[in-house]
């Protein structure tokens, strides 16, 4: 597929490969369905805007077809509307149309929107001037709102003092009478601190109490890696109750590890953002969707996360290896990465940007000067350059091609299918690999062929 | 990865802390600690300052051993839209979604199509794409030639690190070995003396297909040496390019050890209509087979063999009938099925194969004679015995139980040339409907042959005006989706409708029509759309 882009990008303008449009699937049954739609049969009357709208009629098995209108030029990531009555989103006519459209075949020609699609465009950026509007005009409310909101804080202070002080308490009991007693007591015991941890209104305690749980069960070696997080959990206690002498910076990591909320306050940085790497990760009640930028110019990468309710799948969806001319504002904290998304000024569209990478010794010293700022960080992301799989008795490594030393890849990475499409892009020869390395090992996300060629998913 | 060690860093010292905080402060206090700070207290600040020193210290490991790089794939790159829809025939894996088809098409029923297409442009696959390719190939082994050619020699590779796609190895020639130059005679020599099973299975086919005399005389040097079961195997390879030349070293094999052996040996033989053995066959069968002038009309008489004596049983004959059969209408099938066709017309009075399969036969022999006369035909690859034995596709018993059995005409179809078959059975459907054309419509050259392709559309235009519903052909239908010539596509425009309800039409049976025949045109035009993506010239 080597140098393609380029085609793409004369005859068509921006459209995305069908991998980046079946990523926006909310679930496998979604991108079947969406798969099977991506053909010219059930279509009519498609077309595209050079402002980034895919509009189209698809045949169902009603008698009326379904208006399926697509902004793939919005901030916040693609945004859809399907007169069909599916709950899924995007539902798989949306997913149907943006493959047609990325086909590229002449079935999705460029012309003018009709006036359903119209409309709805129209609705949106009128929508989203008022939000401007109202967002700007909002700074002027009483002083006595914001007397309010520093109450407020101070009271949720109050309370996470209180769960941080108890918690310590907990951890010296438990040290006390030794570890081998949490082997014993399994989850019950870590389940009741979490729930006293969401009590004091601290999720990121009680989210690091709850995976204490797990590690008594996870295998030979529990006792070190128990210890080290009680350790960490400990520091993060002190961390809040001495946040007064904290550099500003790290006082701010304190606060943010603990789940206070924070703005994206930061200055805007406009760049060409390549999107390298997108993944969810489930529970029970929130999907979290992580999205890893890299800046062309700034040479910044950066986080957003986006997050959907309990089955949803979240909103914010950028398709890997292809470039965004947007801003983003980070987050405080010292060596914080998240960011959020802000204004979009073009779609996303193919490009020949590949982040540059580093060694594997490299990639470990980045994670050990990152903790510096933030020991509570579990990776980093880098990009390795030059490196091949490497199969190591049961599990597999990441080595350099020019130098006798190698990362191990993270006990979770071993098992997906995606190192097997990294081995097989590989061949055996080296390759750039994105992903995030950290105490437990490195986790490919993302991969590129030596020469040119397409970035290809492993997450 | 690996901890680097610092002075003040000592792994006997962390050791300390884990063994403190495992046994409990109570029992064992570590050494040291803040002043004034509680035991436990004090273990975890040591505790939190060595796990962030541990983890901020980590260094690369050394690298394991590296693997080979996979062989260089020298075919060209799919072109971009083919990747595409590559990526998307695969993401249709069966198991997810499911349910009901409605009107878009079923693209891992594609998925051999393409394969086939990409193959003859002679692509590489994207290598990202080989471990769904693999494990397509590994739920569904009708697709595993074509993946396995596409696929090509890295997925090889990538089978021998992944214990699930050990199929890969087996399946590919010599276990996935490369072979030889076949003009290398040394090499050769080499690998057929000393290679294992597989690897010589793979270089006496390769080299039969190139040249089958060498091929046949690698068998001869060593014959004596090979184990019954290998015999087999290296016998069956001769199948490919038979010829007068092999009979010499067939007529020995007549003798050999092993029974299975002998019997293929014998059907090879018996391919060869101027072998010494179907000479022999010929006498045995013309000695059962004789016409009875003394009727009416002359009829055949048949008169089956009494015994099977040794010698033909050394010429193949299996001496005992499976449970059920009679002994000697058993034999007779066999020595009709062997005796070369050309015998018969010489025998029945100067008649031609058409005329010999109108005589009548007496006491009941013809469905025995009819159907060993069909695996003659088949065998011997005999256009014009198949032809007669077909009759005409639009003749009364073609669609009921007649002499000649469905499978029996599927088989006879397949000696005659695509076009004549599309035309026949094209005129079946034409006059006997599709309820019986599944089996028929399997043998037929894709793409359908414009006749065949009208008479299908035709018929199922009939079918609907019937008023049953379209899953009664569901097997015809997904023929069609993968099999009608994309230029048909125009000619559904008109089915697309839904009609008015009738009274006697099942309810609502116009809607899924109209649906079928949807998903009908759209898998057609997607057809048309990925050859067309693959043939970029």
């Amino acid at each position: 597929m080597g140098g393609s882009t380029f085609d793409a990008m004369t005859q068509q303008g921006v459209r995305w490969t069908a991998d980046q449009v079946l990523a926006l699937a909310p679930d496998a049954a979604s991108r079947k369905a969406g798969s099977k739609l991506g053909a010219a049969g059930p279509w009519s009357e498609a077309g595209s805007s050079d402002e980034g709208t895919v509009w189209g009629l698809c045949k169902g098995s009603g008698s009326r077809p379904y208006q399926t209108v697509v902004d793939i030029a919005d901030s916040a990531g693609p945004a859809y509307k399907c007169s069909c009555p599916s709950r899924k989103f995007p539902c798989k006519h949306a997913l149907g149309l943006l493959l047609l459209w990325a086909g590229g075949d002449g079935a999705v020609p460029t012309g003018k929107a009709p006036d359903w699609a119209e409309q709805w465009i129209e609705d949106r950026k009128k929508r989203a001037r008022e939000k401007r509007t109202a967002g700007g005009g909002g700074s002027a409310s009483g002083s006595g709102d914001l007397e309010a909101a520093r109450r407020r804080a101070e009271r949720r202070a109050e309370r996470v003092t209180a769960g941080a002080t108890e918690l310590e308490q907990r951890l010296a009991d438990l040290l006390r009478g030794g570890l081998a007693t949490a082997e014993r007591e399994g989850y019950g015991l870590w389940e009741e601190t979490a729930a006293r941890m969401v009590d004091a209104q601290a999720p990121g305690l009680a989210a690091r109490v709850r995976e204490l749980g797990a590690v008594p069960g996870s295998g030979p070696g529990w006792p070190v890696r128990l210890l080290e997080e009680c350790a960490l959990l400990h520091l993060l206690d002190q961390g809040w109750l001495r946040r007064e002498r904290l550099p500003e910076g790290l006082a701010a990591t304190v606060r943010s590890r603990l789940g206070l909320p924070a703005s994206a306050d930061g200055p805007p940085v406009r760049d060409r953002w390549l999107v390298l790497a997108q993944y969810d990760t489930a529970d029970v009640k929130l999907t979290t969707r992580r999205i890893w930028l890299h800046g062309a110019d700034s040479a910044r990468t950066c986080l957003l996360l986006s997050y959907g309710a309990a089955g949803r799948s979240p909103e914010l969806a950028l398709p890997v290896g292809l470039a965004l001319e947007a801003e983003v504002a980070a987050y405080p904290g010292a060596g914080q990465l998240r960011a959020a998304l802000g204004e979009q000024f073009a779609p996303p569209s193919p490009t020949a940007i590949r982040p540059p990478g580093v060694s594997t010794a490299q990639a470990a010293a980045r994670y050990g000067e990152a903790l510096r700022d933030d020991p509570w960080l579990d990776a980093v992301p880098v990009t390795l350059d030059r490196v091949v799989p490497v199969p190591d008795g049961d599990s597999w490594q990441l080595a350099d091609a020019d130098a006798d030393e190698a990362l191990p890849l993270t006990p979770a990475a071993r098992s997906r299918p995606g190192l097997w499409r990294l081995v097989a892009l590989s061949g055996g020869a080296p390759v750039k690999v994105f992903g995030e390395c950290g105490h437990r090992g490195f986790t490919p996300l993302t991969a590129w062929p030596e020469g040119t060629g397409q970035a290809v998913t492993l997450c | 990865m690996r901890e680097a060690s610092t002075p003040d860093d000592r792994p006997d010292r962390w050791e300390e802390l884990v063994t403190a905080a495992l046994l409990g402060t109570d029992r064992r206090a570590p050494v040291g600690g803040a002043p004034g700070r509680e035991a436990p207290v004090a273990l975890l600040d040591a505790a939190a300052m060595a796990a962030v020193r541990r983890r901020a210290g980590l260094r690369p490991a050394p690298a394991a051993r590296r693997v080979e790089p996979a062989a260089e794939d020298a075919r060209p790159a799919l072109p971009e839209a083919a990747a595409r829809r590559l990526a998307l025939l695969l993401a249709d894996r069966p198991g997810t979604g499911g349910g009901r088809r409605g009107t878009s098409p079923d693209l891992m029923e594609l998925l051999p199509q393409w394969l086939a297409t990409a193959n003859a442009h002679g692509y590489a696959a994207p290598p990202q794409t080989l471990p769904a390719l693999l494990d397509a190939a590994r739920g569904r082994t009708d697709l595993r030639p074509a993946a396995l050619a596409f696929a090509g020699p890295r997925a090889l590779w990538l089978a021998r690190l992944n214990p699930d796609w050990r199929f890969a190895l087996r399946a590919a020639p010599g276990g996935g070995a490369a072979l030889p130059d076949l003009q290398d005679t040394g090499e050769v020599q080499r690998l057929w003396q000393e290679g294992l099973f597989a690897e010589r299975v793979a270089l006496l086919g390769a080299v039969r297909a190139d040249r089958p005399a060498v091929a046949r005389e690698l068998l001869e040097a060593t014959w004596a040496t090979e184990r019954a079961e290998d015999r087999l195997m290296f016998l069956d390879s001769l199948r490919t390019g038979l010829s007068a030349e092999d009979e010499p070293f067939l007529e020995r094999a007549l003798s050999d050890r092993s029974r299975n052996v002998r019997s293929t040996a014998a059907e090879l033989l018996s391919a060869l209509p101027d072998s010494a053995l179907a000479a022999r066959m010929a006498v045995r069968a013309a000695a059962c087979v004789a016409l009875d002038r003394t009727l009416e009309t002359p009829t055949i008489a048949v008169e089956a063999p009494l015994e099977c004596d040794p010698r033909m049983e050394r010429d193949g004959v299996v001496a005992k009938p499976p449970t059920g059969r009679g002994e000697r209408s058993w034999w007779l099938g066999q020595l009709m099925e062997a005796a070369p066709l050309g015998t018969w017309p010489g025998r029945l009075g100067g008649r031609t194969p058409e005329e010999i399969v109108t005589l009548p036969v007496a006491d009941g022999w013809q469905g025995e004679l009819h159907a060993a006369w069909c695996r003659a035909a088949v065998r011997q690859r005999d256009a014009t015995w198949s032809r007669a034995l077909l009759g005409a596709p639009s003749a009364l018993e073609a669609g009921g139980p007649g002499a000649v059995s469905l499978a029996d005409r599927a088989k006879l179809l397949s000696v005659l040339d695509t076009r004549e078959r599309a035309e026949w059975v094209a005129g079946f459907i034409a006059t006997h409907g599709l309820s019986e054309a599944f089996q028929l419509l399997g043998v037929c050259a894709v793409p359908w042959a414009a006749p065949l392709g009208r008479a299908v559309v035709d018929a199922l235009d009939i079918a609907r005006d019937a008023g049953s519903y379209p899953w009664s052909f569901s097997g015809v239908m997904g023929l069609a989706e993968r099999c009608l010539d994309p230029a048909e596509a125009a000619r559904l425009e008109g089915l697309l409708a839904v009609p008015d309800e009738r009274e006697d039409a099942s309810p609502g049976a116009g809607g899924y029509w109209a649906e079928a025949f949807q998903r009908l045109m759209t898998t057609l035009r997607l057809r048309a759309a990925m050859a067309g993506e693959l043939d970029v010239s």
